[in-house]
């Protein structure tokens, strides 16, 4: 299964036509303490590069977009009770919400893990 | 882009961990690597250090200091005992606040220390209304630390055992683990605890002292700021500036009874109007009903309608929900009101509660 960054630092994976999305390690280290997040109503259609949840430390409040446009399917409440569990696992346990492709060839407009890495270093 | 100043203490924030935040000029940590959420707790439970090196530090001298001073703030500053300090604010001719400051009477002079970000408009203040009556010092080569927290006091002992004859805003001169430094009994976090002014030279081996005990851990401008908040204290910049007065923020109880009666210092037409007939608008604590944080510039709704704007809100640590202060008309200002807060484009119900959201743990 691949997994696919964007440059808003959401991470992207897909498994049968479902994709599930969330934050990177990198996005939850700089936004530090995770207080809140808002999670998409299911069934809501959405366009790549909408914003469609948000993700709040103790700093500031970022939105989190959605790499792919589709229909979202299933959201992870269990971050909306625990927020802290997007410091914990933030490419894991802490998906954000989970998308049905309207278009998979969206997906080759996104970055694989080493050109995210590669990507990254440019930042600093 | 520009240089960004450093305190004595940069090397040490480094060798820390620390994560640094651009803040008035500065370069200053933000947090270290346990967390803004981490340091919050450890100070309300133990005690955090704070380096507030980029704080001015200013002494007034001359025998008319005093009464110079009080050309500009609303504060009794004639009748502050030696060894006292006192929070006060330089107003303008509006009734406006140009500062908030804390003055300590230091016997041969006045100790003021002002906001990082007004510290050059204060000094040019000062000076163009205070010399020749009184001489305006900056204050370059000391470092400003604060500890903070109940551990505090028994911390701060074993290295300077005459802080335990401070009691809340008061202040002396006395050497901690042998360096003379300017102690109070004061601060930015609603709890116990002591800001001691010390020689630069002297930072490093005094913050590694108190970093040494285990109560201790250090902390940044992240949990200074939801400290303070929780603590209702206001920030400069954001609860006050020109187009707030100190009795819309607030703060009418700075004003001395000797300075209302007299009516002597800038802005004091609209001040005392407001002290007797009330503010059209006071600044409040609110709270939000769900968990979402309304951050500072949010616009506060009444029936739908735009009654003011947050001006510091976010995740309060210790409350374990959002809070924020926010100015609101006055017929609003109750605690109890409801109202709303608009974040991303909804209204999200919210509170007004009485301040501060956690109650100050001063040793009077």
């Amino acid at each position: 299964m691949t997994i696919y960054y964007t440059k808003e630092h959401e991470w992207i994976r897909v498994e049968g036509g479902i994709a599930t999305v969330g934050i990177s390690e990198h996005a939850q280290e700089q936004l530090g303490d995770v207080v809140y997040v808002e999670l998409p109503e299911v069934g809501r259609e959405v366009a790549a590069g909408e914003p469609v949840a948000v993700v709040e430390s103790v700093k500031a409040a970022s939105d989190v977009y959605s790499p792919v446009s589709g229909r979202i399917v299933d959201v992870n409440r269990a971050i909306a009770d625990n927020p802290a569990l997007v410091n914990e696992d933030a490419e894991g346990a802490a998906w954000f919400f989970r998308i049905e492709l309207a278009d998979p060839s969206e997906l080759g407009g996104l970055m694989n893990a080493d050109a995210y890495r590669e990507y990254l270093s440019t930042l600093s | 882009m520009s240089m960004l100043a450093r305190t004595p203490l940069y090397d040490l924030h480094r060798e820390l961990g620390a994560k640094f935040v651009a803040f008035a000029g500065y370069e200053m940590p933000l947090h270290y690597p346990s967390g803004i959420l981490a340091e919050h707790r450890w100070c309300r439970g133990k005690a955090a250090l704070f380096d507030v090196s980029h704080m001015g530090q200013i002494a007034l001298r001359g025998a008319e200091a005093a009464s110079a001073l009080e050309r500009l703030v609303p504060g009794d500053i004639l009748g502050l005992p030696s060894g006292r300090a006192r929070y006060t604010l330089f107003t303008d001719e509006t009734g406006g606040i140009l500062d908030d400051l804390i003055v300590t009477n230091a016997e041969d002079h006045l100790f003021l220390v002002v906001n990082a970000a007004r510290k050059a408009e204060d000094l040019e203040h000062l000076r163009r209304h205070l010399e020749p009556r009184c001489r305006v010092e900056p204050i370059a080569d000391r470092v400003l630390l604060a500890l903070q927290g109940p551990a505090a006091a028994e911390v701060l002992a074993r290295l300077a055992p005459r802080c335990l004859e401070l009691r809340f805003m008061h202040a002396a001169e006395f050497e901690v683990g042998g360096v003379l430094c300017r102690v109070s009994r004061t601060g930015y976090t609603g709890e116990d605890g002591f800001e001691i002014s010390a020689p630069a030279e002297a930072a490093r081996d005094l913050a590694r002292a108190l970093l040494a005990a285990e109560e201790v851990r250090p902390a940044g401008l992240g949990a200074r700021d939801t400290l303070r908040l929780e603590a209702g204290l206001c920030l400069y910049g954001h609860d006050i500036d020109r187009t707030t007065s100190p009795v819309e923020a607030g703060l009418g109880w700075t004003i001395g009874k000797r300075r209302r009666e007299r009516g002597d210092f800038p802005g004091a037409e609209r001040i005392l109007r407001e002290l007797r007939e009330g503010p059209a608008r006071r600044l409040v604590g609110l709270r939000p009903d769900g968990r979402a944080p309304a951050r500072a510039g949010a616009a506060i709704l009444a029936d739908g309608r735009p009654v003011g704007r947050v001006t510091s809100g976010g995740y309060g640590p210790t409350v374990d929900a959002p809070i924020a202060l926010g100015y609101v008309p006055a017929s609003l200002a109750s605690p109890g009101t409801r109202v709303e807060l608009a974040v991303r484009g909804r209204s999200e119900p919210a509170c007004v509660v009485p301040l501060p959201f956690v109650p100050h743990r001063y040793v009077r």
